[in-house]
């Protein structure tokens, strides 16, 4: 192969805009995802025919249009990297230093990719703190809602709930709405009038606040409500039906009195998101947590860079703020690596990268401020009841969790694992890992830091025969 | 190598629980089983309560099913293809996994890398 290989894990607004910028310096790229079409999340494509195309911005469009037919890009949808390390690979990389494999299950099988550089785009999935009966059939987070309609033309339920935090929910009520939900209401659990203290960061992303603006409008023709300072605290069976109980909550999210109880046939959650870290966590790249809204997030430099060479990572997994953002990012990581493989100078790639940097501030600023109207603070274990469920994968309880913490006197994440079996599960504490360290944290007085989780030899559960077969190289 | 641009159009069927259901190519099997009203998918196996999808995205493994005859299907990712056949309702084992790394469950094992030696 004439050119180093380089392989960008994900094809959401990161992963693309970061192949794109490597392929149309001259390198060959590779792009890995796990969703049977390019985009993502945030750009799925219908994946079924008939459906109306999905509405995304002008560069977004271009990013899937570019991509799609690039000469230099070949893309392998459908696979998931279950493992990624680090080796010596002399013979493919031009400075001698290491190279990395990255383990694949595909449609037609394991797959092993052995490239020079890497471009780690995974993206995130969303947030959901737990409340009773959020294992309830029915009970889905947003973003399932929404791709499920958006990717495949099926509404969760007729009558549903769109509940949570954060201006996801807007996006994801209108377009449960547009696509013939009757949405019951928005229930929101921040006050939006925080809004006012970060004038300076809207400022600096007008596009942002007319988006929002936009969903306001739509959602105030269709008449959803927006129940602000407001929580869904319990989901309970009802007939054939859910009904959800809402909470007037407190800036600290502490519930107080009922406001309401509404039947529905789905409620969707969501909490904000967290970043997928677990590949770069394999590959041994630092991390830390976000000050803007404490999630684990991946260490970079100002040109994408992790701390281990090679290995550059643009969009949530550097700390949630969004496709633009993510866009932005991932020109820059695939810069980045032109520059690494010698196929782009210093001078050049200094040029380029200025006015990326810049844009990239700006979007950070925002996002920071998003997270402080948006903020999720701890007071929601107060509306978890002893027999709701934690570890969902493994049914553990919030009330056993809690007594073995008092029982054995458990103050880190580590040991509330190997006695309670929090995490470990197939979702390997995806869903409930932040929501265990935040009640383990509380019961103990110490901050738990959420590295424990996320560091996996194996970054997701595959059959046992894959792990002992050698997979082909293409 | 360049991904489809347009989905095939063409339906056929598959079984979900004993039962002939239409299908369309590009749907997954949680949305063929969201669309015909079922909104769970498996047991679980301690208490035997019913699950269904929830993240949506392949990341929670919540929406299990037994497809083809195995078990521990994503029903999130899985595109159907004529003839499946889906069951659903099972109580599918979701951990197999000891702490050393050796693998304890056979033909259902897999395998969740914790970072305990």
């Amino acid at each position: 192969m004439a050119d180093p290989q380089i392989v960008v894990v994900g094809a959401g607004p990161a992963g693309l805009a970061a192949a794109l910028a490597a392929a149309d310096g001259g390198a060959g790229v590779t792009v890995v995802d796990l969703g049977a079409l390019p985009g993502g999340q945030y750009l799925r494509q219908p994946a079924v025919a008939g459906l109306p195309p999905a509405r995304h911005s002008a560069a977004a469009n271009r990013l899937l249009d570019r991509t799609r037919n690039h000469p230099r890009i070949t893309f392998l949808t459908g696979h998931q990297v279950w493992q990624a390390t680090t080796e010596a690979i002399p013979h493919l990389d031009n400075r001698g230093g290491p190279g990395f494999t990255l383990r694949l299950l595909g449609p037609t099988g394991p797959v092993t990719l052995h490239p020079s550089a890497l471009v780690l785009a995974p993206g995130g999935h969303d947030r959901v703190v737990p409340f009773p009966g959020w294992d309830l059939p029915g009970v889905v987070t947003a973003g399932a809602a929404q791709s499920l309609a958006k990717g495949q033309g099926v509404l969760v339920g007729r009558r549903v709930l769109v509940a949570g935090t954060g201006p996801f929910l807007l996006t994801v009520a209108d377009g449960l709405a547009a696509a013939g939900a009757e949405v019951v209401g928005v229930v929101e659990a921040s006050r939006t009038s925080r809004w006012g203290r970060h004038l300076g960061a809207i400022a600096g992303t007008p596009g942002k606040v007319g988006e929002a603006v936009r969903y306001l409008g739509s959602l105030r023709r269709r008449r959803i409500p927006i129940w602000s300072g407001e929580a869904v605290t319990m989901v309970e069976p009802y007939g054939d039906r859910l009904r959800a109980t809402l909470r007037r909550v407190d800036a600290g999210w502490r519930p107080a009195a009922v406001t309401r109880a509404v039947a529905v046939d789905a409620v969707c959650v969501g909490h904000g998101f967290t970043p997928s870290v677990e590949l770069a966590v394999a590959l041994g790249c630092a991390t830390h947590h976000d000050p803007a809204d404490g999630s684990l997030v991946v260490s970079v430099d100002d040109s994408q860079a992790s701390t281990v060479p090679g290995v550059f990572v643009a969009g949530e997994a550097t700390g949630v703020g969004g496709a633009d953002l993510a866009r932005y990012e991932g020109t820059l990581a695939g810069l980045a690596v032109l520059h690494r493989i010698g196929r782009l100078d210093t001078t050049a790639f200094g040029r380029a990268a200025g006015p990326l940097r810049r844009r990239i501030a700006r979007q950070r600023r925002f996002a920071t401020a998003l997270h402080k109207v948006y903020p999720v603070p701890d007071g929601w274990t107060h509306w978890l009841r002893k027999d709701t469920v934690l570890c969902r994968c493994e049914e553990v309880t919030v009330g056993r969790t809690r007594s073995d913490i008092t029982a054995y006197g458990i103050d880190d994440l580590r040991a509330l694992k190997l006695v309670t079996r929090i995490g470990m599960g197939r979702c390997q504490g995806r869903m409930c890992g932040r929501a265990a360290a935040c009640l383990l944290g509380q019961v103990s007085g110490r901050p738990q830091p959420l590295d424990t989780f996320a560091n996996r030899h194996i970054a997701m559960p595959v059959p046992l025969g894959t792990v002992a077969e050698e997979g082909t190289t293409p | 190598m360049s991904p489809p641009d347009d989905p095939p159009a063409t339906g056929f069927e598959i079984t979900v629980d004993g039962v002939r259901v239409p299908v369309r190519p590009g749907q997954t099997v949680a949305a063929v089983l969201l669309g015909g009203g079922r909104l769970a998918t498996r047991r679980t196996r301690i208490e035997g309560r019913p699950r269904g999808v929830f993240c949506g995205i392949g990341t929670c493994f919540d929406c299990l099913v037994v497809c083809n005859g195995e078990p521990g299907i994503r029903s999130c990712l899985c595109p159907v293809a004529p003839g499946d056949v889906i069951e659903t309702g099972a109580v599918i084992e979701t951990s197999a996994v000891i702490e050393t790394g050796a693998v304890i469950e056979t033909s259902a094992a897999i395998v969740t890398g914790s970072d305990h030696g």
